[in-house]
């Protein structure tokens, strides 16, 4: 089955791993802008991040016949140093309309301090000036309710925001109920300890239906696995889920979010074909 | 196709076991270490944990996460000085 991963950070991982995903089924993926493990320390160090992303990555991914696109913006990890956040905000346009480029995020919250929540509404300004959808992430472990709520706070008070183009992610049992019934798309990330088991995604397309959910692999330079939507699918096929159900949420599902991108320039594998016998 | 809970429970009775096992041998290890962890928060919502799982209510799993939660305060914005509708602060 082909299948997209919606949510996966490769410039932290290795070419090897371009080829497994390709092996897997893996026909593209979607890198949000995140941090690097490190505070960058000036708006060109983001500027060379953009480059990479937009670039580099697109066609190392492109050699495993694997579609790369991404999404721009300074993680909410590096929102404390608000004067570098207005930097690379104002820089982001310079990139908007680079091939692959489908919107801003992962914008969100990590520790849910006032000036992460500034920097996310400065966000949301950018993104509304320049018509772009958003990927939001969620933040981790007791932090992540709260953080999810403020959000919701926040979207659901601009009029502005179209919630059909916004994708908040990283959601589990406590918090995917309040995304959906806001009307926006929620993205479910497989991890070994900190986030959701394939098991228990299974378990929220199995109560929540698969409409507007989608399962990523957060794959980084921490503990995580790139190949956990294979995982997912296994898991779906072991229950006994059809075929069609499965494909809905790892592939249909990402296509129609990103669909709404005016540079998702995304061919299934079988349109390229060159070779005929 | 519809999945009985009896099917669900073949499946999974071996793994449920080995993870009550696992909660088991920790719970033995923090005990035999020196020291205690009574008091300790952590212990105290690990043990609710517990509770919640054998209680009655629906959705354990995401009572549980709400147990790990911190709370939200829908007055945030006000304290935080990000008054609705001003992204320019
Ligand atoms: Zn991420």
């Amino acid at each position: 089955m082909y299948y997209f991963d919606p949510h996966i950070h490769m410039v932290s991982r290795t070419t090897d791993d371009y080829a497994t995903l390709a092996r897997m089924g893996c026909v593209a993926v979607s890198e949000p802008a995140f941090w690097a493990g490190f505070d960058r320390g000036s708006v060109d160090s983001f500027r060379d991040y953009f480059h990479q992303l937009t670039d580099f990555e697109r066609r190392r991914a492109a050699q495993f016949g694997i579609q790369h696109f991404t999404w721009l913006c300074i993680n909410a990890k590096e929102a404390e140093n608000v004067e570098l956040s207005r930097e690379v905000i104002a820089m982001i346009p310079e990139f908007l309309d680079e091939p692959g480029v489908l919107g801003i995020g992962e914008i969100g919250l990590n520790k849910n301090t006032r000036n992460e929540a500034q920097i996310f509404l400065e966000h949301l300004d950018l993104a509304i000036q320049f018509d772009q959808p958003i990927l939001i992430h969620t933040p981790h472990l007791e932090d992540k309710y709260l953080g999810t709520r403020m959000i919701l706070d926040m979207l659901t008070s601009d009029h502005r925001i179209d919630t059909d183009r916004v994708l908040v992610d990283h959601v589990e049992e406590h918090t995917v109920g309040d995304v959906l019934k806001d009307g926006f798309w929620a993205g479910m990330t497989l991890y070994p300890v900190t986030k959701c088991t394939p098991q228990r995604a299974a378990d929220i397309i199995e109560v929540y239906g698969p409409e507007r959910l989608l399962v990523n692999s957060a794959g980084d330079w921490g503990p995580s696995k790139p190949t956990a939507v294979p995982d997912f699918i296994f898991e779906m096929r072991q229950r006994g889920h059809a075929e069609s159900v499965i494909r809905r949420v790892v592939y249909e599902n990402p296509i129609e979010f990103f669909s709404q991108s005016s540079n998702f320039d995304y061919r299934a594998p079988d349109e390229e074909a060159v070779v005929t016998i | 196709m519809e999945t009985s809970a009896t099917q669900i429970l073949d499946r999974e009775f071996l793994e449920l076991r080995a993870r009550i096992l696992e909660l088991a041998a920790s719970f033995d290890r923090l005990e035999r270490a020196k020291g205690t962890v009574e008091g300790d928060q952590r212990w105290d919502l690990l043990q609710q944990g517990l509770e919640v799982l054998l209680g009655s209510q629906e959705e354990r799993a995401r009572a549980v996460q709400l147990l790990f939660s911190l709370s939200y305060d829908p007055d945030w914005r006000e304290k935080y000085g990000l008054s609705r509708g001003v992204s320019n602060g």
